[in-house]
């Protein structure tokens, strides 16, 4: 058993870095499509501004690209550096998303991005044309992967476990690939990803315009962004993300705990809209609540119930006593005794032996549990609820932000009269670093919001982790914060100096900077 | 599934023996380019030369590495965690390294301050040189063994220091693989450039190869004379599903020349290795670039199938436990995994290789001083 210091550094370990990479995913996904759509332009009209507007946004592009491959392998890698028992417990099914990752996505998009850069010389329009497209086709299918893999965690299903190998293993790769998680989660992620990137192209070319300077180049650039950006604000809010939150236990649990629920409500629940969750006492104090809105939501109907967190609860205590039989028959077959009996009782009760491996934080022969350890162990089922309560809340705040900026974009777009909206402009400049925040709180809600679990049901986040000394950790983890900060400083610092320099980067001679005087 | 379980196991090994050295050919010479960007580029320009030679491919080359080690995750399960948490400060080590490549590339010349550039030349250097000397004392430390053992719910844990890693024989090894990458970024470096940089990466050619072989050639009689292999007493049939402890395995002197005295087509491995390095050798100094780099390529290859084949089917032996050393047989995924695993490399691997080679036909030919001036805004 790993000591809990190690489990709390892993765990803050992985944060850090799963963060900091989520930093430069969301632009990356993005403004590839946001290059595809301009480079479309230019090859249909052959206007050379488009190229440029490709080739500049693609240089910012690039700036982040960087980042995301170079905190990119940490992930990678980390799942068996600081995770070895997650890997080997469930590398049978987590780890051939990664591999196809490799194969069929994440190939695709870094051979073809140097040649997005370098090849604008060497391929006729229609195939640079292709390649930036490759770049964006990969990029995205990059995180279809990822996502599979994660909803895996989230909700585990097409897989059940080996006592042969002492491990999980795929019975249905079908079934990993369609869950239902999985494809809300892409959906999501991507289009959170395409609102990051659109409001970014948005902000900086309203400083041009601002500045009243490349005006033609910021105007395009900013009705490209403006477009793509509504569109993309729109399908997060229509195809939404709440439709997952039916599907699985760990997301019943996200659910109860992202509306602070708990109680059970005669159906249709009403959404709590604002209030302070109280973990101890177990209720919501100062709770504004509208009537009916969280069920029609939720599920859809009036008449299905949401699961309030204290029946969740008392719920998963069966669970656990059901594990614990199942852990019993488990030592049985390891042991060699393997009649009938002992096999049926196992293959009962193993959906749930992932609840007793929770009490090995409390005792380590788990069958020897007290029912005040059950008890504990069914508690630790709920995450704390006010960090999902309040991410969940401000990321949907901001979401409708996005809404009312990129609605007013687009509608002043349309009037052909965005430059004298000073103060949109301002808003969507000043804007720029709220998606990340957005992206940001959805991870927490998603990935902290599945604790206890690593694997929801499956495995205990706290058995996940290697068995390696804290020193080691804090060496990996002092060396983390010190290069990515000087890494990120370096990046802004480059992300800041071309912003402002603007289409001037180029060097084509056509734009502010480059105008007579301007480079003496 | 029309292959049995045993037969998968096998391709599995091929499998990642090839992505490895896919991972060695691919992404090694631009490691060797990094190792000797500090030293052949005397002038900012020659730097740019040097790193624009590899500048646009190297990504697509990094991937190899991400892939092996995401195939590895989805085939081997069980030796991406025992490794990847016992080399846990020499992967942290590699990784810090890594870092510097990709914003090393995009960001070392879009500042003009000279000291900006200069730092940036030094952290490619490190992407370069520090993975190359880690993977060798990795690979020199599981010919060794490594003192690592399973529990009885399967945990594994790792009992060395990350210093004893860095053992005389390791290190020795750490040198084979640097030499070798040096070899093969050099033959690729005086295939795309001319003039100078041209000449001083044929001098390095030379040198390097010069030490691959003697290096090479130490590393092998010390295996045959001074460390112990491992070989597997008894173990339940490789076609069935079993943990590593399962089995029996005994240390034994001498056992990591068994596979080639019981099969001995396998000693084409280290002859490769050395005859395709003198080959290169010799095809670099006739200016045969092209040609050059093709055997510097197959030499990386029969370096990495020398060790491998010396020590199938261990892949991880334990020095301190060696019934939890893991092997081909026993670190493996199900056989469903093992099989959709198949498929998609299959079907995806003869993909990429048709689209790598027709990106790397449209960015061919020499890469000049010219080449820079011509595109200062464009060229890293």
């Amino acid at each position: 058993m790993p000591s809990a210091e190690v489990v709390d550094l892993s765990r803050l370990q992985f944060a850090v870095t799963a963060l900091y990479h989520f930093l430069f995913v969301p632009l990356t996904l993005g403004l590839s499509w946001i290059l595809v759509i301009m480079e479309s332009v230019y090859v249909m009209t052959g206007k050379p501004i488009y190229r440029d507007m490709t080739q500049f946004w693609g240089k910012l592009f690039g700036i982040n690209f960087a980042m995301g491959v170079a905190t990119g392998i940490t992930l990678e890698f980390q799942f068996g550096t600081n995770w070895a028992y997650f890997s080997h417990y469930v590398g049978d099914i987590f780890g051939a998303p990664l591999a196809l990752e490799g194969l069929m996505a994440f190939f695709l998009e870094s051979t073809f991005v140097g040649l997005f850069f370098f090849g604008w010389q060497r391929l006729t329009k229609v195939q640079h044309l292709g390649v930036t497209f490759l770049v964006a086709l990969g990029s995205n299918l990059s995180a279809l992967w990822i996502l599979i893999a994660n909803a895996w965690m989230q909700n585990p299903v097409g897989a059940e476990f080996n006592y042969e190998t002492m491990r999980m293993e795929l019975v249905s790769f079908p079934q990993l690939f369609f869950n239902p998680v999985a494809g809300v989660k892409f959906v999501h992620t991507l289009a959170a990803g395409y609102v990051t990137a659109s409001l970014f192209v948005l902000g900086i070319s309203s400083y041009y315009l601002l500045k009243n300077r490349d005006t033609g180049f910021a105007l395009r650039s900013f009705a490209v962004a403006a477009g793509f950006g509504l569109a993309s604000t729109l399908s997060v809010i229509v195809l939404g993300d709440e439709s997952g939150y039916t599907t699985g236990e760990v997301q019943k649990v996200k659910l109860a705990v992202i509306e602070a629920e708990w109680e059970t409500q005669p159906p249709p629940a009403a959404f709590t809209l604002f209030g302070i969750p109280n973990d101890e006492k177990e209720r919501t104090d100062y709770a504004l609540r509208i009537p009916y809105v969280l069920g029609l939501i939720a599920t859809r109907s009036v008449d299905e119930k949401v699961v309030g967190i204290k029946e969740l609860k008392a719920e998963h205590l069966k669970r656990i006593d059901s594990g614990i039989i199942a852990y019993e028959a488990l030592q049985k077959l390891r042991s060699g005794d393997k009649n009938q009996e002992v096999l049926e009782t196992f293959a009962k009760h193993k959906a749930d032996l992932g609840y007793a491996l929770l009490l090995k934080k409390y005792t380590p022969n788990v069958v020897d549990a007290t029912l005040e350890q059950k008890v504990r162990a069914a508690n630790d089922t709920i995450p704390k609820v006010w960090p999902v309560f309040w991410s969940f809340r401000i990321m949907v705040g901001l979401g409708i932000l996005f809404l009312f900026i990129f609605s007013c974009a687009f509608y002043f777009c349309a009037r052909r009269d965005v430059h004298h909206q000073t103060w949109l402009l301002k808003l969507a400049l000043y804007s720029i670093p709220l998606p990340w925040i957005a992206a940001e709180l959805g991870w927490i809600v998603a990935e902290y919001g599945r604790q206890p679990w690593a694997i929801s049901g499956v495995l205990p986040t706290f058995l996940g982790t290697s068995n390696i000394e804290a020193g080691k950790i804090y060496f990996s983890l002092a060396g983390f914060i010190f290069f990515y900060t000087f890494l990120l400083i370096v990046e802004l610092y480059l992300m800041f100096k071309y912003a402002r320099l603007g289409p001037s980067s180029l060097g084509t001679g056509n734009y502010h900077h480059e105008a007579a005087g301007a480079r003496a | 599934m029309i292959f049995d379980y045993v037969t998968l196991k096998l391709i599995w090994w091929l499998f990642v023996g090839l992505l490895l050295i896919g991972f060695a050919v691919m992404d090694g010479f631009d490691m060797g380019v990094g190792t000797l960007l500090p030293f052949l580029g005397k002038t900012d320009e020659e730097r740019r030369v040097i790193i624009n030679s590899v500048g646009a491919t190297w990504e697509g080359n990094q991937t190899w590495f991400i892939t092996a080690g995401g195939a590895i995750f989805a085939a081997w399960p069980l030796l991406y965690a025992a490794a990847f948490s016992s080399f846990y400060i020499a992967l942290m080590l590699t990784l810090f390294a890594l870092f510097f490549r990709p914003v090393g590339f995009d960001y070392r010349s879009k500042v003009h301050d000279p000291r900006w550039r200069n730092a940036w030349d030094w952290g490619l250097f490190a992407g370069g040189t520090v993975p190359a000397i880690i993977f060798g004392v990795a690979f020199g430390n599981l010919l060794l063994g490594m003192p690592f053992q399973y529990d009885a719910d399967l945990r594994v844990t790792y009992t060395g220091s990350f210093w004893a890693l860095l053992n005389p024989f390791a290190l020795l090894a750490g040198v084979v693989s640097l030499s070798m990458l040096t070899m093969h970024g050099a033959v690729y470096l005086q295939h795309r450039t001319d003039g100078e940089i041209c000449a001083r990466a044929k001098a390095a050619v030379k040198a390097s190869a010069i030490v691959l072989i003697i290096t090479f050639v130490l590393a092998g009689i010390w295996i045959a004379t001074g460390i112990e292999g491992y070989k597997i007493i008894s173990m339940p049939s490789p076609n069935a599903a079993f943990t590593p402890l399962a089995k029996v395995v005994e240390k034994s002197a001498g056992a990591w020349l068994n596979n080639y005295t019981l099969y001995p087509w396998t000693i084409f491995a280290p002859i490769l290795a050395i005859g395709a390095a003198i080959v290169a050798l010799l095809l670099s100094a006739a200016n045969r670039t092209a040609t050059a780099f093709i055997f510097s390529a197959l030499s990386v290859a029969g370096v990495i199938l020398t060790a491998g084949l010396a020590m199938f089917p261990f892949i991880m032996p334990s020095s301190t436990s060696p019934n939890s050393s893991l092997t081909a047989w026993d670190a493996v995924s199900s056989r469903r995994t093992l099989s959709i695993m198949f498929w998609a490399t299959v079907v995806f691997l003869p993909l990429i290789a048709a689209y790598t080679s027709w990106v790397f036909r449209v960015l061919r030919g020499k890469i000049t001083v010219q080449t820079i001036r011509e595109n200062e805004h464009t060229s890293y």
